[in-house]
Parts: C-alpha cells; sequence; structure tokens
C-alpha cells in the first residue's frame, strides 16, 4: 500500500505541473495580446548622422496667434532633400512635445520632402497630420506658414512650395487654408513677417 | 345632292352640339368639386418614405390613423382585445383605449391631448398629439408643423437658397438640397410653386426680397401638408429645372431674337456665346455674354461652411457653419439699416463649394464681398485679404480664375483698413492679415474674409446675439465710412 503522503506529493505535483503547462501554453498569446498594436506601427526614424548646425525654426504659438523664429541646433546629413526632411522633423518634434506651443495630432509626420529643380519643394504629410489638425483660418495658416518658412529659410533656393497628404492634392488643410495651388515662398516670407508682428 | 349634303351638315351640327353640352357638363362638375371644401391631410417626410394622409374631424378637432402613419416607417402591427387597441411599431408596444385620453407607450403612462378614437376598424389619435407621441414610438426626433400639418420625421428637411443673377433679363435662382418636383402654375403677377411631396422649408424667412424690379419678391408658406413658393414678378415667368432637378431657375421666357435674315421662314439662330471677361471656374458650362452689369447688391455676404461642411468645431455642440450663418444675417441686418443692398450667398444650411459661392459673388455685381468664418482660437476679429502670388502673366481680357482678385487688391485693402477701424474704435481686438483662402482669390470685386473669435475668450461669447450683433455693426459700420471707395472701377 502506498503512503497517503506520498499519494498526497503526487497530486500536488500532478496539479503544479498542469498549471505550469497551461501558464506555458498561455504566455505566447499574453505576450500578443500584450503588445498594444500602436506601438509597432509608429515608424522609427533612423540615426540622423551629419555635424550638428544652428538653424532657425519658426514656431507658431497659439496663444499670440504668431509665428515665433527659434534657433537650434540639430545633425543635419549633407544631402539637401534630407536636410529639409529633418528640419520639417525637427520642427514637429516640438509641436508634438507636451508643452508644444502649437499642438498637432499624435502621429503626424512629415512622409517626404521633395525638392523639384528649379526651386520647387513638395512637401508630403501624413493622413494624421491633416485629418487631426484643428481648424481654423488662423491656425491652420501658422502650421502651413511655419512649416514653408522653415523650409525655405534654411534650405537655400526653394521658391515654391505644394503640401500634399499622403502623396495626394487635398483641398483645405483643415477645411480652411487651400492647399490645392503653390504656395510662393516670396510671398509666405511676407506673411511669415505678419504673422512674427504681433500687435 | 344638296339636301343630302344639308342633312350631313345638320347631324354634325347636332352632334357638336351635345359635345360642347357633355363638355360644359363636365366643367360645371369638376367647377363644383373644386369649390367644395379642401380636403383636410398630413404630409409626412422621413427616410424611409415621404406621403400623405386624409385627416378627419371628429368634435371639432383634428384625427389621424396611427396605424397608417406607422406603416412605412417600420413593421407595425395592431389588435383589439377587450375594447383596448394594442399596436406594436418595431421593438415597441403601445396601448389605448377608446374615448380615454390616457395611454401606455414603451410601459409608461402617456396622455393624449383628445381621447383616443376606435373607428371601423381604425386607431385615431389627435394631430395636436403627435408633437409628443411619434418621438415615444419611433425613438427619435420629429419635428411637426402642426399648424401647416406637416410632419418630418429626423433630419429630413429640404432648404433651398434664392437670388436674382444679374443679366438681362434678370433670373431667380433657387438651389435646393435635394431633388424637387413641384407643381406649378402660373398666373399674372405671379408663379405658384406646389412642394407637395418634398420637405422643403422655409430659407429662415417667409418674404424674400430680391432688390429687383422684375423678380421683386418671393413669399414662403406653408398649409395643408404642402410648401408653397409664390415668386412675384410684373413679367410673364417660366420655370426650368437642372442639376438632377436640386435647381429651378425663374425667368421671363426668352424673347424671340430679332432676325436678320431676309427669309422669314428660316430658323431664327441663336446667338452664340460671347467671350466671357468675368472670371469663370475652370469647369464652367457655358460663358456668360459681356454686358456690363450695374450692381444689383451692394455687398455680398458668405456665411462660410454650411450642409454637409460643418466647419470647425467649436464646441461639441457649436459648429462654425451655424454661428456664421447667425453673424452673416446679424450683418446683413446691420448693413440694410444703414441703407446698404445686400446678398446672402446661403441663408440656409446648404453645401455649397468655392467655384459655386464665386459664381454667384461675381454674378451679383456688388461692391464688396464679406466672408465671415467663426474661430475658437484668439480673440477678437481677424480680417483678411487674399495671399495671391506677386506678379501674374497677363492673360489679355480674360481673368485668371485662380487669381481673379489680383485687380481688386488695392480697393480690398482699404475695405480691410476701414473695418479694422470700425473694430478698434469699438475696442474690439482686430488684426488684418493675409490667406490663402479660397473663394477669396476668385472673386472679382473687393473681398474680405472676417474670422470672428470671441472677444472675452469664452466661446459662448460667439453665439450671443449681443456679441454678433456689435461686430456686425461695426463692421457695417467701416463697410459704410469706405463705401465711396469701393466703387472704383478695377485697375
Amino acid at each position: 500500500m502506498i503512503p497517503r503522503h506520498l499519494i498526497i506529493a503526487a497530486l500536488i505535483m500532478v496539479v503544479v505541473a498542469l498549471a505550469m503547462g497551461f501558464y506555458v501554453w498561455r504566455m505566447p498569446h499574453r505576450a500578443n495580446v500584450a503588445l498594444p498594436p500602436s506601438a509597432d506601427t509608429l515608424p522609427v526614424a533612423p540615426p540622423v548622422s551629419g555635424p550638428t548646425e544652428n538653424v532657425v525654426l519658426y514656431v507658431a504659438n497659439d496663444d499670440s496667434g504668431s509665428l515665433q523664429a527659434r534657433t537650434a541646433s540639430i545633425p543635419l546629413p549633407a544631402g539637401r532633400q534630407e536636410r529639409a526632411q529633418e528640419l520639417l522633423r525637427a520642427l514637429l518634434e516640438i509641436y508634438l512635445d507636451k508643452s508644444s506651443p502649437h499642438a498637432l495630432g499624435a502621429g503626424s509626420e512629415i512622409r517626404e520632402v521633395y525638392l523639384v529643380n528649379p526651386g520647387l519643394a513638395i512637401i508630403d504629410v501624413n493622413g494624421a497630420f491633416a485629418n487631426l489638425h484643428r481648424s481654423g483660418v488662423l491656425v491652420e495658416e501658422l502650421t502651413v506658414a511655419s512649416l514653408i518658412e522653415t523650409l525655405s529659410a534654411n534650405v537655400p533656393g526653394i521658391t515654391r512650395v505644394k503640401i500634399l497628404v499622403e502623396g495626394n492634392q487635398r483641398d483645405t488643410l483643415a477645411g480652411h487654408i487651400d492647399l490645392t495651388n503653390f504656395f510662393d515662398v516670396a510671398v509666405m516670407t511676407q506673411l511669415a513677417a505678419q504673422l512674427q508682428n504681433v500687435p | 345632292m344638296n339636301s343630302v349634303s344639308h342633312l350631313t351638315q345638320l347631324i354634325i351640327a347636332n352632334a357638336l352640339s351635345r359635345r360642347r353640352l357633355c363638355i360644359l357638363l363636365c366643367l360645371a362638375l369638376a367647377g363644383l368639386i373644386a369649390a367644395s371644401p379642401e380636403e383636410k391631410r398630413i404630409s409626412i417626410y422621413s427616410t424611409a418614405a415621404n406621403y400623405a394622409l386624409q385627416v378627419s374631424d371628429h368634435g371639432g378637432k383634428d384625427y389621424v390613423g396611427l396605424l397608417e402613419i406607422l406603416e412605412p416607417l417600420g413593421t407595425v402591427s395592431a389588435k383589439t382585445s377587450d375594447g383596448h387597441w394594442k399596436l406594436t411599431y418595431n421593438d415597441a408596444q403601445c396601448e389605448f383605449t377608446s374615448e380615454k385620453k390616457r395611454a401606455r407607450v414603451r410601459g409608461k403612462d402617456f396622455d393624449l391631448t383628445a381621447n383616443f378614437l376606435f373607428e371601423n376598424g381604425r386607431g385615431l389619435v389627435p394631430l395636436s398629439s403627435l408633437a409628443t407621441l411619434l418621438p415615444r414610438i419611433l425613438g427619435g426626433p420629429v419635428s411637426f408643423n402642426e399648424a401647416a400639418r406637416r410632419l418630418f420625421v429626423g433630419n429630413v428637411a429640404v432648404h433651398f437658397t434664392a437670388q436674382v443673377a444679374g443679366g438681362n433679363p434678370p433670373k431667380l435662382v433657387m438651389n435646393f438640397t435635394a431633388p424637387v418636383n413641384p407643381t406649378i402654375a402660373t398666373e399674372p403677377g405671379k408663379l405658384q410653386m406646389t412642394f407637395s411631396h418634398e420637405g422643403v422649408v422655409s430659407p429662415g424667412s417667409q418674404l424674400l426680397t430680391f432688390g429687383s424690379s422684375a423678380i421683386p419678391s418671393a413669399s414662403f408658406q406653408e398649409k395643408n401638408g404642402a410648401a408653397e413658393l409664390d415668386v412675384n414678378s410684373n413679367l410673364p415667368l417660366m420655370a426650368t429645372f437642372s442639376n438632377g432637378s436640386r435647381t429651378i431657375t425663374v425667368a421671363p421666357p426668352a424673347a424671340p431674337v430679332a432676325s436678320t435674315s431676309v427669309n422669314p421662314q428660316a430658323p431664327v439662330p441663336s446667338p452664340a456665346p460671347a467671350a466671357s471677361v468675368m472670371p469663370s471656374p475652370p469647369i464652367a458650362p457655358v460663358p456668360a455674354a459681356t454686358i456690363p452689369v450695374a450692381p444689383h447688391y451692394f455687398a455680398v455676404i458668405d456665411a462660410s461652411h454650411g450642409g454637409d461642411e460643418r466647419g470647425a468645431a467649436l464646441t461639441d455642440q457649436i459648429a462654425e457653419k451655424d454661428v456664421t450663418l447667425a453673424i452673416a444675417r446679424s450683418l446683413r441686418q446691420e448693413l440694410t439699416a444703414r441703407g446698404l443692398s445686400t446678398m446672402m450667398v446661403r441663408d440656409a444650411d446648404v453645401t455649397l463649394n468655392p467655384d459655386q459661392r464665386a459664381s454667384m459673388a461675381n454674378a451679383a455685381g456688388a461692391a464688396i464681398y464679406i466672408c465671415i468664418h467663426a474661430s475658437s482660437e484668439g480673440r477678437g476679429v481677424r480680417v483678411y485679404t487674399a495671399l495671391l502670388p506677386p506678379a501674374r502673366e497677363s492673360n489679355g481680357p480674360f481673368m485668371d480664375w485662380n487669381t481673379a482678385q489680383a485687380l481688386y487688391e488695392p480697393t480690398s485693402q482699404i475695405a480691410e483698413e476701414g473695418i479694422a477701424e470700425a473694430l478698434k474704435a469699438k475696442n474690439v481686438p482686430v488684426r488684418s492679415l493675409a490667406a490663402s483662402l479660397r473663394p477669396l482669390n476668385n472673386i472679382a470685386l473687393p473681398a474680405l474674409a472676417l474670422e470672428i473669435a470671441p472677444q472675452s475668450g469664452d466661446i459662448v461669447q460667439l453665439t450671443s446675439p449681443s456679441y454678433q450683433q456689435s461686430v456686425a455693426a461695426a463692421v457695417a459700420t467701416g463697410v459704410v465710412n469706405v463705401r465711396d471707395k469701393l466703387k472704383v472701377e478695377p485697375k
């Protein structure tokens, strides 16, 4: 006859083995559930290589309804087009920060900046940038002027800018500012001067 | 032979007189029917169907069959037991008792405004109870115009705008938010359109005035389950439909063209359309003739957004399109009070694209175009002029649609300064800027956009009639101050 304490010990071991087996079987599933889907949909920006440069970013401020020139030191690659992209991505970092003076929607991105000779720059933003943008003449104008003025002030030779959303033309940014036409940089510089002049 | 012929003529004459007698009798009968009291009816408009039902009079009160109202809207059944009339509509259970006001709807007591009637197997409810009874049964909003007996289930009303387009002869153009098919009748001095099957509602005012001597006004009224729009004119009018029956154009019939042909039997060629110097949208179907048009209005007011396009969500409840319309109406009132005729691009909740807005403004031949926007950002009023490229190619007598505003830039800036000064004088914070904001660049007259924000920072102020009126009054004063400088020809 098997002693009683051995039977109890064997039963406990069986229960523990079953529990561990169940735990191991559930682990991969839990790992899949635990990963938030948004975490891996955000693209990881490649590390920028290049010397750090002082640049002027034109940052929109909603409180004063103005553009403010802000000097920043950021690493910039040598290529003109890559440089333009990094400039605008640095600008967006400010807008996506918690203490942003001009908040943009979460997930807003600059997809690409294309420089087409002679003097045309095409800024392609993602859907979240436009779809989650606040609607209003001034608030949309500040965003557009900020992008264009930052680009033209730091990348010489740009005379016209076109803004696309997900590679396509869009009527307005968020219901007001017209995106169907090209923006003339000289005119936008005059506008930026108006926007920096807070009454 | 002659006598046979005479006899035949007599028989024919006799037959004709009998026919005439029959026609006269039919006309008399039709007259009697027409003279009898008009049958009362209620019209119901819903997404499922638009239909009309007969209204019956019981003890001086109007009644209608409840089952008949609900049948087109969902699954409905009714049965009678022990003097109770039990009705099931989708998942709603209702119970009515003959000659009693008290009923039960979805398990709760409900009091009708008069006794429920059970007649010839039909359950009749008083018309005056429908506004409160139907939302409980249907579980959704219902709008009921009891005086006109027009019931709207859900947001199904058809809105319209009406304005007289300049030209010779002038045309009244009405744009509806859905296709319409009214019954049209004409009589001296007016053209009457009766909308029996469409939920057309008033554009805000029963009397529409157009400032045109040929088509001075139109009146809108709702009665007996229908809407009537009477267009008043001292000319004979004709209505034509376009845009999938969403647009009705009322105008005098085209006058016969004086033919220069020596052969009077030859078909008269229609005049070839002349090239237009006014800008047109890129897809404009027919260019307008080059006829100098005297201004019909001094100002064109454009309440931005509207219809499907809500504009900014100023709060969860306040949409920009509603605030802009309220301010636009206030501005119209202030300008009219100062003796300046105005045209509203939209006076109802309708969707218009920038090309349509610009076309309407350009056709009005006005001295100034003012577009209204509203914002929760910042304080006070921002006055915008068009942001245009510095140098433009010359297109000879033609204007580029995208830079039509260029010729009017100096005058627009004069207007901007005048309005900004007037707002400052009222201590309203004001800022003057340029913006790439359509349709400003397509407007071929002095043009401005105003973005109005609350002065106090409290967004609710934007919906305050007193704030709207004070801003509108300042803007109107600014327009009056520069009115003499606006009537200059473009350079």
